[in-house]
């Protein structure tokens, strides 16, 4: 048995031990603790080191508001996880975590002595100090402040877990198993509404599960007593699903929610294999009602962030539903009445408790509860300073002045080993505002309260800043009841008796007889910022909450702030001399708690991460030793290498025997779309540069395709099937945006016009065989085909039979070869592409992949749309004006061709570019300067497509460059980070001028 | 992530549909005539409300249809949605 476990629970199990270890020492727990409440049984406060001045940290509450213990969890380089809060973790057998950002051990730490020299640290020492010499930033600065940066250590190796995402969809979700919660899915529940209940805890039942006082009661029972009954029939309700260990991530608008379910992280090694880890609901819910509850605040005086001072309502939590003890001699120190509901608690099991309170007088019953019991209470009194370096053994108390604004008296020294403090309660309004709701300020009790506006989601209970026992019971039960629009509740004839607040006061930032500068009050616990640098913040300038919080760093820890904002707010409010309210509060951003980046992705991982398309040819290439490349989500194949060849090697003998026999390319992944209808030539008309109309039926064209703003977008051949009817090709990673394009255009600007598009990428497979010997090839294969060139000349197509198949057979060059591109149904297309290789056999057809498709067209000078243009370029400035009709009216983008932006004669143009040394090989992307030695450099262009060309025997290159048209023959220079390269701007078609080879 | 109803398929998740912006920007039936500061009024000005805008969406994972919404931007509620061609409703 543990020393500080001192009461029996229904909530712990005291029979079923669980052992674990903290820092590799081994203790003991029980089934149902958490990480804290088990260490805390083993009278282990200390947990971890504070990030800036490596402090003494202790547990400091019970739930995901905790800012300092935080752990490392699992030592497994795949497994481990930063940050893990003790407060949240469930405990189980095997459980190992370790304390963060101490070095070399959590109760040695040389990164203390920032603590001594914290003088010299305030809020922006960092932008002040690194400033200067600049040069030192790289090599000195940088990896010294990366090397104390961070908490925790990050898994290496990849997450091996399974995660999962759900939808789901229901009349009414709940957020929060509260007292407030629970009547409410009672409510809906009841009503025949299809109702989720959501709780992050691994019980319902909130606070009032281990609220005992003979104060508070409801139907003449206790309301934790009350409230399990009140679960125990909610479990028997049909339609309502309840998900503890679930919490809620994100409130989007039109109530689209996130939850983050916990399946087996509380589950014993073993038993976690193979189970799904967490998965995340995505919830679109009719009506939402938010019973998050609230957080209870700390107090803001001089050390007060040593290891055992604890928030009062942890501490009874501790007590009451885990049966740990904080500590033996408990000092609580409150300015509201709740905590003395703590106090009674602690004495009531026998433990010392006395009670500081800055207020001068409560006359409420849990008060009087304490006084009759004989507690010792300091009225008009204040913490002015602790004592006790890893764990806290004193306190100096004083007397407040009349207004609060000062101390007074002589200092009081208490002996305790743990200090409980209040400062009173935050309503969780994240939900609210993450939906978009507003926020008002209520003055009475400092707190920021839902603006409700919504007609479909409602805050009830303590998130809606209603903190008594009654009013909440009733105001949940008649908020309900109105925004479900039912008549009967059941719990309108409830009575609830409970013990009254009359006497309020806050003060943000307690008083003291020593000069701020000296104290050390923290607001952000987990980032050390303390009053002093949010006043520093204040002198410096800083007048937005949101630029103090970014120069001090508050709120910006994992806690993302939950205890720290209000006093922040306050402080500020005080210091600047404004009323709260009007000073606005930061922006609460979902996640409300961290999320895995495992939750978030769930089963699109490895595999599953994008869809992979594939061409019906793709199995032919892997078995012949394709390495690929990725075209949108097409995998093409890239190479093909024999003999160990590099993709150099690979390209230039692919290229070469394009040129010198035959090659065939996979093009499949073209994309197509069919075109029907009276107006499709028309339409053509209308989205191409050129014109259309005269095309005869059975011929092709290749088209360009501009955005309204003038700029080449797309181009392709498409090809007449017949008077109404159109195959047009896109480029591979176009297709789908060209389509909606076009469907836009169609339905948006030209309804009139009888169109219809199909996408029919995936129907066709289309193998491409080009070179010298491709009609010797193409005869091979369709023997009973005339391929004269008058019978079937360049540009032109005709349907064919190959083994009772149908095919068309399309004669176009993007290779600047005579060429075929033979299209059948897809699942035909591994058969039709075998044929073609055994009928190549003896001419060594050769497949190629897209590296040698890229270098063939660039000797050829043709574009390819996203590599040679990039959303700038007109096809004037690609020196395309011969495709651009100057006869029709109207085409997408025409107009734009003449503003006088487009029509400036200093554009970057399409150039070809040579290198004066023949084997040198620019880079994509290099930039291109005229002087070298102007200062600043300017940069007139860039190389867009640059290749070593075997059939030229040197290296050649596109680039756009400034003007460019009007330099052939000029000097240029590519300059690089070792040296300079000297380049000639040229034609950009370097082979085959005359296009003598397509009917070769 | 909104709920729109598009005018084709009834309601469907955000997830399913893309935005097209300003809606009843009509295509000049005649950009010749157009002088450069006309063309540029129609090509790159487009409003940018807080509060009721009407907007082109495309159910693009669906019906594939271009339709109309009027959505208050400032709290995302959509006041309707109609087809391409309709009338705006008066809001």
């Amino acid at each position: 048995m543990n020393k500080y476990r001192i009461n029996k629970t229904r909530f712990v199990d005291q029979t079923k031990t669980v052992s674990f270890t903290f820092d590799g020492k081994k203790y003991h727990g029980f089934e149902g603790d958490t990480l804290a409440s088990a260490l805390l049984s083993n009278g282990i406060h200390l947990i971890g080191r504070s990030f800036k001045y490596h402090r003494p940290r202790g547990i400091m509450s019970c739930g995901s508001e905790e800012p300092n213990a935080i752990c490392q969890i699992n030592d497994n380089t795949d497994l481990t996880e930063p940050n893990v809060r003790a407060t949240e973790i469930e405990l189980y057998e095997g459980l190992k975590a370790f304390s963060q950002n101490c070095w070399p051990s959590l109760n040695f730490d040389i990164g203390g002595i920032n603590n001594l020299i914290s003088p010299f640290i305030p809020a922006g020492f960092y932008y002040k100090t690194f400033m200067w010499p600049k040069s030192f930033w790289k090599k000195i600065y940088e990896p010294l402040i990366r090397l104390s940066a961070g908490l925790g250590k990050s898994p290496t190796q990849p997450d091996p877990d399974i995660y999962d995402h759900k939808h789901e969809h229901c009349d009414v979700l709940v957020i929060g198993g509260g007292i407030s919660g629970i009547i409410s899915a009672k409510i809906a529940a009841k009503n025949n509404l299809k109702t989720i209940l959501i709780e992050d805890k691994n019980i319902l039942g909130g606070s009032t599960i281990y609220q005992n006082n003979k104060n508070f009661i409801i139907d003449n029972q206790k309301s934790n007593e009350w409230l399990m009954n009140e679960i125990s029939e909610l479990e028997k309700l049909d339609n309502l699903i309840i998900k503890t260990r679930t919490s809620l991530a994100a409130f989007h608008n039109y109530n689209y929610l996130l939850a983050k379910e916990n399946i087996s992280d509380h589950l014993p090694l073993d038993k976690k294999n193979g189970s799904i880890r967490q998965r995340l609901w995505k919830i679109r819910a009719d009506k939402v009602i938010v019973a998050a509850g609230a957080i209870e605040r700390p107090l803001i005086f001089n050390n007060n962030d040593r290891p055992g001072i604890i928030l009062a309502n942890s501490v009874k939590k501790y007590l009451d539903f885990y049966g740990v003890s904080t500590g033996l001699n408990n000092i609580i120190f409150t300015n509201n009445d709740s905590a003395y509901e703590t106090a009674v608690s602690l004495f009531e099991k026998g433990i010392s408790v006395k009670i500081v309170d800055i207020r001068k007088k409560s006359s409420s019953n849990i008060v009087k509860n304490a006084e009759d019991l004989g507690i010792k209470i300091y009225w008009n009194s204040t913490v002015v300073n602790t004592f006790g370096y890893k764990k806290i053994k004193s306190i100096e108390i004083m007397n407040l002045s009349e207004d609060g604004s000062n101390v007074t008296g002589n200092k009081h020294k208490i002996q305790c080993d743990c200090l409980s403090i209040s400062g009173g309660w935050t309503p969780m309004v994240h939900m609210h505002t993450q939906s978009g709701g507003k926020l008002d300020f209520r003055e009475i009790d400092q707190v920021f309260v839902p603006n409700e506006k919504s007609e479909n989601h409602i805050n009830v209970g303590s998130c809606n800043g209603d903190f008594e026992l009654e009013e909440i019971v009733k105001n949940t039960n008649y908020k309900v009841k109105k925004f479900l629009n039912i008549n009967e509740g059941g719990f309108d004839k409830i009575s609830v008796l409970c013990s009254k607040e009359s006497e309020k006061k806050n003060i943000w930032l307690l008083p003291n007889t020593i000069s701020e500068s000296k104290t050390k009050s923290f607001i952000d616990f987990q980032n050390d910022s303390t009053a002093k640098d949010i006043k520093l913040a204040l002198r410096e300038g800083f007048k937005s909450i949101e630029h103090v919080k970014r120069y001090t760093t508050t709120g910006m820890a994992t806690d993302q702030g939950k205890l720290s904002n209000m006093h922040a707010l306050g402080i500020i409010a005080d210091t600047a001399g404004v009323k709260m309210g009007t000073l606005g509060t930061t922006t609460f951003r979902p996640p409300f708690t961290p999320l895995t980046f495992g939750a978030i992705v769930g089963r699109s991982v490895g595999k599953f991460f994008d869809i992979v398309r594939k061409t019906s040819i793709h199995e032919w290439h892997v078995q012949n030793n394709a390495k690929f490349e990725n075209v949108g989500q097409w995998k093409r194949p890239w190479y093909y290498p024999i003999n160990n060849e590099n993709l150099h090697e690979a390209v230039q003998r692919e290229s070469k025997a394009a040129r010198d026999s035959a090659g065939i390319l996979d093009a499949s992944t073209l994309g197509k779309i069919d075109i029907q209808g009276t107006d499709a030539s028309e339409f053509l008309n209308r989205v191409y540069t050129n014109a259309w109309s005269k095309l005869g039926i059975g011929k092709c064209r290749y088209g360009l395709m501009l955005n309204e703003d003038g700029m080449v977008y797309d181009d392709g051949v498409t090809t007449r099937l017949g008077e109404n009817h159109y195959l047009m090709t896109t480029t591979t990673g176009g297709a789908a945006n060209v389509l909606s394009k076009l469907e836009d255009y169609l339905q948006t600007e030209w309804p009139e016009l009888d169109v219809y598009l199909t996408s029919v990428t995936d129907h066709y497979s289309t193998a491409s065989i080009c070179g010298p010997n491709s009609k010797k090839i193409l005869n091979k294969l369709f023997p009973n085909k005339d391929f004269s060139d008058e019978a079937f000349p360049h540009m032109s197509y005709q349907d064919a039979i190959i083994d009772k198949i149908e095919c068309r057979i399309m004669r176009i060059s993007f290779t600047g070869e005579l060429s075929y591109e033979i299209n059948v149904e897809s699942k035909y297309g591994k058969s039709l592409w075998e044929n073609c290789i055994a009928a190549g056999e003896e001419y060594k057809i050769t497949p190629y992949g897209t590296e040698t498709m890229h270098l063939l067209r660039a000797e050829k000078g043709f574009i390819i749309v996203g590599q040679d243009t990039d959303g700038t370029m007109t096809p004037i400035d690609l020196q395309m004006d011969w495709i651009v009709s100057k006869k029709k009216y109207d085409f997408i983008g025409k107009r734009s061709l003449y503003r006088s932006d487009t029509m400036r004669e200093d554009r970057k143009q399409l150039v070809g570019l040579l290198t004066d040394d023949p084997n040198e090989i620019l880079e994509e992307g290099a930039q291109i300067v005229s002087e070298l030695d102007k200062k600043p450099v300017e940069m007139i262009g860039h190389v867009t497509s640059s290749y070593f060309s075997p059939n030229l025997n040197k290296s050649i290159a596109l680039a756009v460059v400034k003007g460019g048209k009007k330099m052939n023959g000029q000097k240029l220079f590519v300059p690089m980070e070792n040296k300079n390269i000297n380049v000639t701007v040229s034609d950009f078609i370097f082979f085959d001028k005359e296009n003598k080879r397509i009917n070769a | 992530m909104f709920v729109i109803n598009c005018p084709y398929c009834g309601e469907r998740d955000q997830s399913e549909f893309s935005c097209g912006g300003e809606a009843h920007i009509v295509r000049p039936k005649q950009p010749t005539e157009l002088s450069d500061d006309e063309w540029a009024e129609y090509l790159f000005m487009r409003k940018n409300i807080k509060g009721v805008q009407f907007e082109r969406w495309n159910h693009a994972h669906g019906c594939r249809k271009w339709f109309n919404m009027v959505r208050d931007t400032s709290n995302d509620k959509i006041h309707a949605v109609y087809k391409m061609g309709e009338k705006p409703p008066v809001i």
